[in-house]
């Protein structure tokens, strides 16, 4: 597992990492979620999280947002150390969370949500293109935000941090629960996204659906991160990755 | 934080069916209210109304507050007392007109509420709701025991003054239209602020906190601004009954008064736009009407109460936008 890790580890360093997170460990209350956790993200890749129930993936997600409230160990994104950020401060470096609730606002209509979050760099999506992305959500402008379908709610979570000029997403499980022509969406989505350079933290229960848009995965167990496999590497892996999500 | 909430960008273009803000519904019951506050001064004791007037903006003062933020506070009837003692003083021992005189007391409400609003701001639930009632209860004893406010006897025979130093508000019904005024501009003020980007995020924190701070807001920062602005308008609301009266005594800052306005904005209807003022003009004409009946007041008041939050639960306006299936 270490000659793993290390491996691509060392390879990246030239290249620079977008985000670079080592030794995160977390605590909600009592409960000790994450023990070390190592990533490293390169600008425009999308990268997965691996794991079964309550291996770590949602707790990394939110130690990366500043919305565990206790959290110790480096998380740097362009050079800079976040690990003990606000929130908010988090959010206007550039880094978008959407969360596998989603989040839409019950009292704000579509648009409402949609040009709610501030912007926090040039450079975001223009609402047009919003629209082209997702075209369900122009037809529902004025609809209650959570009066929407489940897909159309995921795009609407989606949508909303595109606008704001954050070039690093963090998505939690964005096809859980949805019908798998919808899912097909998200993952045209995602894609697109990494064509238009995003960054991508995108945790999965689904490695199939991973597979689809992902360069890399990464596996969690307990708190840490396992193992690393590329998604070139991933149907040459599939014994090893079984074992560990225990599918 | 001003800088944040510029940043928020583009307003949303208002559907086709917006007039003002106003949802068609709420435009109809807008016009309806402009009307009522027309002709009622020609049907009822100009006072009574007056005095329902300033309830109505203390409670959509309040509502801003609690129906918009999410913010439970029980120490209101600090800043609307605060308002009232600084309006009377100002306009009794320094002879200021009218609208300076409730302009100062607003000021120094909304100066209190931006001190004691640092402070709760910091708790959430019912942590928050005691802060603000112990601040509240110091800011009593203060008037209790304070030489300018009068102590038991408040500030009396506070003369209402000439508008801009020419119009005599002596005379009830250029009071009445002076205070009607004032309310229209408090209600107005205040449908802006839920209607604009800043309010969006205001319900946004309403509705999850955690969400809207990983979007990028500071959500204390805005949780203070609304609660200044709150204290102000309830220190405007103060300041204007003082004058109306031409007193400004120990009742208005007493705990009472926090949950009477707690009561007329819970009955009215949390978080709508005419609610507020439904319910205070229905306690307020109870409490008038129901008078010679005592201590009864109180315990009708409890029923009435108890008989919302069991039956209906949005409040008045609440349910009736409920049947209409419109927003009021």
């Amino acid at each position: 597992m270490a000659d793993v890790m290390t491996a691509p580890a060392g390879a990246k360093a030239s290249t620079g990492a977008l985000m670079e997170i080592s030794g995160l460990e977390a605590w909600y209350g009592e409960s000790h979620v994450l023990h070390g956790v190592d990533i490293d993200i390169r600008e425009g890749e999308v990268v997965t999280l691996l794991g079964r129930n309550g291996a770590g993936k949602t707790s990394t997600l939110r130690s990366v947002m500043g919305l565990v409230p206790r959290r110790s160990g480096s998380i740097k994104y362009e050079g800079k150390e976040f690990v003990n950020a606000r929130p908010d401060v988090i959010a206007r470096a550039g880094i978008a969370y959407c969360p596998e609730e989603r989040g839409i606002f019950a009292s704000l209509d579509v648009t409402e949500n949609l040009l709610l979050p501030p912007m926090v760099r040039p450079g975001g999506l223009p609402l047009d293109e919003i629209y082209t992305l997702f075209p369900n959500l122009k037809e529902r402008a004025r609809s209650q935000g959570t009066k929407l379908s489940g897909g159309e709610q995921q795009m609407l979570a989606i949508a909303r941090i595109l606008r704001t000029g954050a070039r690093f997403l963090l998505l939690d499980e964005p096809s859980e629960g949805l019908a798998p022509v919808i899912v097909q969406q998200i993952g045209r989505t995602i894609r697109e996204l990494k064509k238009r350079g995003f960054t991508v933290l995108l945790v999965e229960q689904n490695f199939r659906f991973a597979q689809t848009v992902a360069d890399r995965h990464y596996v969690m167990e307990h708190g840490r991160v396992v193992d690393m496999v590329a998604n070139e590497d991933l149907n040459a892996s599939l014994d090893r990755l079984h074992q560990y999500l225990g599918v | 934080m001003a800088g944040q909430s510029m940043t928020s960008s583009a307003v949303p273009a208002g559907p086709q069916e917006e007039i003002f803000g106003f949802t068609k519904a709420q435009f109809v019951a807008l016009l309806v209210m402009f009307a009522a506050l027309v002709v009622a001064p020609f049907f009822l004791y100009p006072v009574f109304l007056m005095k329902l007037l300033c309830f109505a903006i203390f409670a959509c003062a309040f509502n801003l507050l609690i129906g918009y933020v999410g913010l439970t506070s029980f120490g209101h009837a600090a800043y609307f007392g605060i308002g009232g003692y600084i309006a009377a003083h100002s306009a009794k021992v320094w002879g200021l007109t009218p609208e300076l005189s409730i302009i100062i007391g607003a000021l120094l409400a909304g100066v209190q509420g931006a001190i004691f609003g640092w402070l709760a701001i910091r708790r959430q639930g019912i942590y928050f709701a005691m802060i603000t009632l112990a601040l509240a209860q110091m800011i009593y004893f203060f008037c209790l025991q304070a030489p300018f406010t009068g102590g038991e006897d408040g500030i009396q025979a506070v003369p209402r003054g000439h508008l801009f130093g020419f119009i005599s508000l002596a005379p009830d019904m250029t009071m009445y239209w002076f205070v009607a005024a004032v309310f229209v501009a408090c209600f107005l003020l205040i449908h802006r602020i839920v209607h604009s980007p800043f309010g969006q995020v205001l319900k946004a924190i309403r509705e999850n906190e955690p969400r809207t701070t990983s979007l990028g807001y500071r959500t204390d920062d805005y949780k203070l601004v609304a609660f200044i602005l709150s204290a102000t308008l309830a220190g405007v609301a103060g300041g204007t009954k003082s004058l109306v009266f031409g007193i400004a005594t120990l009742t208005d800052v007493h705990w009472s008064m926090s949950g009477e306005v707690l009561l007329m904005t819970l009955v009215g209807g949390l978080g709508t736009v005419f609610g507020p003022m439904i319910g205070a003009a229905v306690i307020v004409a109870m409490q008038n009407y129901l008078a010679e009946m005592g201590a009864w007041v109180t315990v009708i008041q409890g029923v009435i109460f108890i008989a919302c939050v069991l039956a209906f639960r949005r409040g008045i306006v609440g349910e009736i936008g409920n049947l209409l299936r419109v927003r009021l």
